[in-house]
């Protein structure tokens, strides 16, 4: 350790937070650039001066819209979340439970949700519960499986000093199993939370909801049959925000209550 | 310095702490780990199972800690076919090749695991603890986690989780095998001493000569395939043993004794298999 402060430059969190900051400002300016000196129509590829306007002149719609697509990737991944977990921890009990069960997590999976979409939007009268329960069909996987690969990973040291103490079953499940798996468990939570917003913004494009339940995906689809292209990238933009905060939140948990044990390079 | 090969048949009797009859152990593939093993282990005594790998001197060393089944033969603790439940004068520790740690605890509560898994109110087990860690030189780490500490303090944790609930017998498993030769010399120069000032029995499993010797007051050679004992060999002097001990003409003479039992072993292994080979062919 060298006791003279580093250079600004030199600091991890300072290159972590400015280098993408340079390179999206760089592609930002070559992007504006390129669309002025080349005078493309704006209903081909917008500047992100124009983008920029739309979004501030439309913010109401989009916020709206935005609201609704919040609202259904959350459910959805809340859902996901308690019946991932609940169904992994009935999974690890016995291999006869998996081999019965694990089957038909891997179909549903496999299975694409634009087209079952259709049919749980027949099925279900709610729009909005239908969405859910396709968004969260679609994030629930990786929560399942990445729980289930947790709850096996507790180390055979370990699993032999509880045997060797007289562990109960339940002991080793709460102070072995559960906390081997949570590593695991929110590496799970990174990916469904993405899939989540996928799997909102695939369903509202099959479901083509408008009225009061249109989301961000229904704001693209009626932009896109008028060639408002600029709308189009505000919807768009807004879309990977939240998906971008949403990864962030889950990091920041992760390394919450992980915190110190665990190595951050790890998973 | 008794240095001529004891003859390992000695009944059990009322300081016997493990005692293993004829036991055997045959993987499903036919993989014969343990032959016919007998071993006796006294009240007091330091024990090292020597060998190579696959001579089965941890899957005997699992046998007694009740992680395995011999296919044959009989275990006995303190002269009872059932394992020990923790009482009193009869409790047992284990100490692993790795550390095993629990990760996301800190030392001090992967210490009081074993007591927290009795039930042990923290009121109770709080003082314990503390001496464990002191006993190991840890007190000031208590709230360290696994990960912010050396590859030997690790292992100090994981003696002092072993000690914590003042077991009568330790079985450890190749615990320093991991450890660079400094950390090693040094951990083995405190379990000796460890052992010289306590009431305790410790059976120790090691492909190292050296730290056989210096730790044990007795070495139990062991050859491979079939996993069998050839040899018990005592090592004298009682008590402590520090750095002077290791360049001591008894501890040069003690090591050259073992090497030539191993070496002759392994010889008449390799002929034993080139024998078996030759039937098949």
């Amino acid at each position: 350790m060298t006791t003279s402060p580093k250079p600004l430059l030199g600091r991890p969190t300072v290159v972590r937070l400015l280098a993408p900051l340079c390179v999206g400002l760089f592609l930002l300016t070559a992007w504006q650039l390129g669309c002025r000196l080349t005078h493309v129509p704006v209903y081909l590829v917008p500047a992100p001066s124009d983008i920029a306007k739309t979004l501030v002149a439309e913010a109401p719609a989009l916020f709206r819209s935005l609201a609704m697509t919040l609202e259904v990737t959350l459910s959805a991944f809340a859902l996901s979340i308690v019946f991932g977990v609940l169904f992994a921890f009935l999974v690890v009990q016995s291999r006869a439970l998996e081999a019965s069960l694990m089957p038909f997590a891997i179909l549903l999976q496999v299975t694409p949700v634009v087209a079952v979409a259709p049919l749980i939007i027949i099925w279900v009268k709610n729009t909005t519960w239908a969405l859910v329960l396709c968004a969260a069909m679609v994030a629930i996987f990786p929560i399942i499986s990445n729980t289930i690969l947790g709850l096996r990973s507790a180390p055979l040291g370990l699993r032999h000093l509880f045997q060797i103490n007289r562990a109960t079953r339940w002991q080793t499940l709460i102070r072995l199993r559960i906390p081997a798996a949570l590593p695991y468990f929110f590496g799970g939570l990174r990916i469904s939370s993405g899939l989540a917003l996928i799997g909102a913004v695939v369903a509202e494009f099959v479901a083509g909801t408008g009225g009061s339940s249109a989301g961000l995906a229904y704001q693209i689809l009626q932009a896109g049959l008028q060639l408002n292209v600029p709308l189009m990238f505000a919807a768009l933009v807004l879309i990977a925000l939240f998906g971008v905060l949403l990864f962030m939140l889950m990091v920041a948990l992760s390394r919450l209550v992980l915190g110190r044990w665990h190595d951050p390079e790890a998973l | 310095m008794m240095l001529s090969p004891v003859k390992p048949n000695a009944a059990p009797d009322a300081n016997t702490v493990l005692y293993a009859n004829q036991v055997e152990k045959t993987y499903p593939n036919g993989t014969r780990a343990l032959d016919e093993l007998r071993l006796r282990v006294q009240q007091g005594e330091f024990i090292s199972l020597l060998g190579p790998s696959g001579c089965g001197k941890s899957t005997l060393l699992q046998m007694f800690a009740g992680l395995e089944e011999p296919s044959a033969g009989r275990l006995l603790w303190w002269n009872k076919s059932q394992m020990p439940a923790g009482e009193t004068g009869r409790r047992f520790s284990m100490v692993f090749q790795d550390a095993t740690l629990m990760p996301w605890a800190t030392a001090e509560v992967n210490v009081r695991l074993p007591l927290d898994l009795a039930g042990r109110s923290k009121a109770e087990s709080g003082p314990r603890v503390a001496l464990a860690l002191e006993t190991v030189g840890l007190a000031k780490f208590r709230n360290a986690y696994p990960r912010e500490l050396s590859g030997g303090m690790q292992m100090r944790t994981a003696i002092a989780r072993a000690l914590v609930t003042e077991p009568n017998l330790l079985l450890m498993d190749e615990p320093f095998g991991a450890l660079d030769e400094f950390s090693r010399n040094r951990l083995d120069t405190e379990l000796r001493s460890l052992w010289a000032t306590r009431d305790l029995t410790v059976l120790f499993v090691t492909h190292s000569i050296y730290e056989a010797v210096f730790l044990s007051s007795k070495v139990v050679v062991m050859a491979a395939r079939p996993g069998r004992v050839i040899a018990e060999v005592e090592i004298d002097g009682s008590g402590e043993r520090d750095d002077r001990f290791r360049v001591s003409p008894r501890f040069v003479e003690a090591c050259k004794y073992l090497s030539e039992l191993l070496a002759e072993a392994n010889a008449q292994g390799e002929e034993a298999t080139a024998a078996i080979g030759g039937a098949t062919r």
